[in-house]
């Protein structure tokens, strides 16, 4: 019996020599229990020695190898090959980045972001550790607890269309988790974070068309997320305005 | 070559090396910290533990239970006074990590919960779902975002430990996006490169685990020690070795094999209640319940898979709503990876290379025997985890010897005083730059990456595996010596600057062919068994001879150099490890 095989379409770019990025095509075994992470190994160690891109946990939680798969954002490492078998697959590093190397993308840009919402906790008053544990009902974990799923694995930016029309956007992932900590009991920096998240490269560039929500593989919905934060804002705009001296 | 001139420099930022940075800008503000990793922080494997770590914190618990908890299943190997600190501090960690912002599992009350884990006589392992380790590392990632000291340089690979006048003064690595060789300059070097896992063919470790931090120490001239320790998780999913976290089992599961009989009872782990009692059963600790495993399959009573044979984990009496609620990865893991849901179907898992107890040696400071250098993680070995890591200890543990490292780097720089020797560490750089050189002018390279690897991977699994034998590990230390000689003329195909993961994987291989080498000499002259070292030549603990740390000495081309080390014993005498009905 002959090996069934599966044709693998990579966009390949080498800054050293290539002028453009081009499609380069690979012609892999096809096993149903593989994902496309195993293909591009499979193509590594076996094919060519000269293709670059990140994975290393293979179990869609690190958050390296997200990239473009016909097309759509995904984690390679989640990616089956079952699912797209017989036809090919085509696979381009994630969108909205620069390319760094063949599969890899230059992200500094979301590493600048995430750190610019201040995600971390801001307490009212430090903690010691004397002072033991907070109190966190299993509701209040609740209400936060969606948006600390976060693998920052980018697909979110990479389906984001406003994202790639306007690179200034702060982005689904980092907004929702500046929510996360302004949800978290035990957080009191809303205010410090607004300065960022409501600004106009804030909250307000999103036009709420959902992508991120829908490429998420954590089911975080940064949508959600990003429309909580407007509603708060507004509220915030609107205390101001009746009460301009007063503490917001 | 460009210097970049630090106080500290840490290799590393899983969750140690993160905690180690911390711990660094909250000692002194002043002092500049570089945090270097082969991948960005929150890539780091620290990302996919699952169940949860340990510490006391409830009333019907002890310290007293931890320690000797933890000394018993490291089958008395551990430093006892290193145990004792470990349980001491563990407590105030996992707060301050609470304070941080992890999103901890509650009681309804709002207190943090606990579950139990394997080898526990009370349950004491706080938990945030079954993705603990997960949002540890983000949230030891995010709060490093709030301090100005703490630089990070993202995917830099360290070749080199800068060694001069006795003191480590700082490291070559090699920038992945440009692919030049930086020089870090720093008065302390922490290392908290994590495991070597991918030595082995069949691990729950991630791509990164290679051992590249331990093999640049001991290259260095620190030794390993304990590296003949590996830890077999009893439940990874064939073919993948995905990790089934022991909070599936804490919650409730159990281990059938192809007859539906709970097996473990006919391994002195017994009675089997239908309940999960405490240390027993599939409660026990994770070295009798890898072993038990590779007895069921001799006895023809696995199952076979496609990727070999397993048992099964049966979770289906706990019912969906618990499941979904404690349990969530393992649901998603075990559908998307093996096609089965949990809710309705017991999941196959077998045996997998989980965690290496060795490691760099340090003292309970996290200092190493080099002035200026410190290690903390599974890249060290101090040892708290003995012959068998405690299930949940590790978590705690890159927390509070990842902050002693730190505070212990601040110490060294503010009482070190002197000053790095700029001109003698450029040209040691020069030198690691050389030999990477070397690799991309040679034309003729024989070997591969791959081919190497493979042979490494195999001989490893058959000659260092659950168990072993003096026959099984002379010819594993024979094969990994000639594939280290084979290695001298491995092939660089790729030879290109930017984002080389050719070059990466080369380099890799060249540390996990070290880590193995030492791996397979240490178990190789330890004639007894102990803990996770199981000789099949040897069956008895002997602690007449071996109450004692192995330390692996690198002699360069030939085989290291093996000395031995006291035990501390401080208040537990070696006794027998009891399981089942009889210790709970």
């Amino acid at each position: 019996m002959t090996e069934q095989t599966l044709q693998v379409e990579i966009l390949r770019y080498r800054p050293e020599t290539d002028q453009d990025p081009a499609f380069q095509t690979y012609t892999v075994p096809y096993r149903d229990d593989w994902v496309v992470l195993d293909a591009l190994n499979h193509i590594k160690d076996n094919i060519d020695r000269t293709l670059s891109y990140r994975w290393s946990c293979h179990m869609a939680v690190c958050g390296s190898c997200g990239m473009m798969i016909n097309g759509e954002p995904k984690l390679s490492c989640h990616a089956f090959l079952r699912d797209y078998y017989p036809n090919k697959v085509r696979v381009e590093p994630l969108a909205n980045f620069p390319i760094e190397r063949d599969l890899v993308a230059v992200t500094d840009d979301f590493m600048e972001k995430l750190e610019s919402v201040k995600p971390y906790v801001i307490p009212q008053q430090e903690r010691a550790v004397d002072e033991g544990p907070h109190l966190q009902t299993p509701a209040q974990l609740n209400a936060f607890k969606q948006y600390t799923m976060c693998i920052n694995c980018l697909l979110c930016y990479a389906a984001c269309p406003q994202y790639g029309l306007t690179p200034d956007f702060v982005g689904p992932a980092a907004l929702a988790l500046a929510h996360r900590y302004n949800l978290d009991t035990r957080d009191a920096g809303r205010e410090q974070r607004q300065e960022i998240a409501a600004s106009n490269e804030g909250v307000w560039d999103c036009t709420f068309v959902g992508e991120c929500s829908q490429a998420c593989p954590k089911s975080v919905d940064p949508a959600a997320a990003i429309q909580q934060t407007k509603i708060a804002s507004t509220i915030d705009w609107y205390k101001a305005l009746l009460n301009p001296w007063g503490k917001r | 070559m460009d210097v970049i001139e630090t106080d500290v420099v840490i290799v590393g930022a899983g969750g140690a090396g993160l905690r180690a940075a911390i711990a660094v800008a909250e000692a002194d503000p002043s002092l500049n910290v570089a945090l270097t990793s082969k991948v960005y922080p929150m890539r780091s494997h620290t990302v996919a533990a699952e169940g949860g770590a340990a510490a006391v914190i409830k009333d019907n618990d002890s310290l007293e239970n931890h320690f000797n908890d933890t000394v018993t299943g490291g089958d008395w190997l551990c430093d006892q006074d290193a145990v004792e600190l470990f349980i001491n501090e563990a407590p105030k960690e996992l707060t301050r990590m609470e304070h941080w912002g992890c999103p901890w599992s509650r009681e309804p009350s709002g207190h943090v919960a606990v579950r139990p884990f394997g080898g526990m006589k009370v349950e004491r392992t706080w938990y945030a779902a079954d993705k603990t380790g997960f949002h540890m590392l983000h949230t030891l990632f995010q709060t490093s975002l709030k301090y100005p000291s703490i630089k990070r340089f993202d995917e830099y690979y360290a070749t080199d430990l800068l060694v001069e006048d006795g003191r480590c003064q700082g490291i070559a690595a090699i920038e992945l996006r440009s692919g030049q060789m930086r020089v870090f300059a720093a008065k302390a070097v922490i290392i908290a490169t994590g495991g070597a896992g991918r030595i082995f063919p069949f691990t729950t470790n991630g791509g990164v685990n290679t051992g590249d931090g331990a093999v640049m120490a001991y290259r260095a001239g620190v030794p390993l020690k304990d590296m003949e320790f590996v830890q077999y998780h009893p439940t990874g999913l064939p073919g993948t070795g995905i990790l089934i976290t022991e909070g599936a089992r804490g919650e409730g599961g159990v281990l059938i094999n192809n007859e539906g009989y709970r097996y473990l009872q006919d391994y002195g782990l017994g009675p089997p209640d239908p309940w999960p009692r405490k240390k027993a059963m599939e409660l026990g600790p994770r070295d009798r319940l890898s072993q038990a495993f590779w007895h069921e399959e001799r006895a023809g009573k696995t199952v076979a898979t496609p990727h070999g044979q397993a048992v099964h984990l049966d979770l289906r009496h706990l019912g969906e709503k618990k499941i979904n609620e404690r349990l969530p990865m393992v649901r998603e893991l075990a559908l998307s990876y093996m096609g089965v849901d949990p809710v309705f179907k017991p999941i196959p898992v077998r045996p997998v290379v989980h965690y290496m107890m060795g490691g760099i040696h340090t003292d309970i400071d996290a200092a190493t025997p080099l002035a200026g250098l410190f290690a903390a993680g599974e890249c060290a070995c101090v040892s708290i985890n003995g012959a068998n890591r405690l299930g949940s200890n590790s978590l705690t543990e890159i927390l509070v010897f990842g902050g002693r490292a730190g505070r212990g780097a601040v110490e060294h720089v503010r009482s070190g005083g002197k000053d790095v020797d700029r001109t003698a560490i450029e040209e040691q750089a020069g030198e690691a730059q050389k030999r990477v050189a070397a690799l991309f002018q040679k034309a003729d390279g024989t070997e591969t990456v791959v081919g190497l690897r493979k042979e490494m991977n195999h001989i490893m699994e058959t000659g260092a595996g659950i168990y072993r034998s003096k026959e099984s590990l002379e010819e594993a230390c024979k094969t990994i010596g000639e594939l280290r000689r084979r290695y001298a003329d491995v092939r660089l195909e790729d030879k290109s600057n930017v984002f080389n993961t050719d070059l990466v994987q080369v380099l890799e291989l060249g540390s996990m062919l070290d880590a193995a080498h030492v791996l397979a000499h240490s178990a190789l002259n330890r004639e007894e068994s102990r803990g996770s070292h199981q000789r099949l030549d040897k069956t008895e603990r002997d602690d007449e001879t071996y109450l004692k740390h192995t330390l692996a000495h690198y002699t360069g081309e030939g085989d290291p150099r093996l000395e031995y080390l006291d035990v501390k014993i401080t208040k537990s005498p070696p006794g027998e490890r009891v399981y089942g009905g009889a210790a709970s």
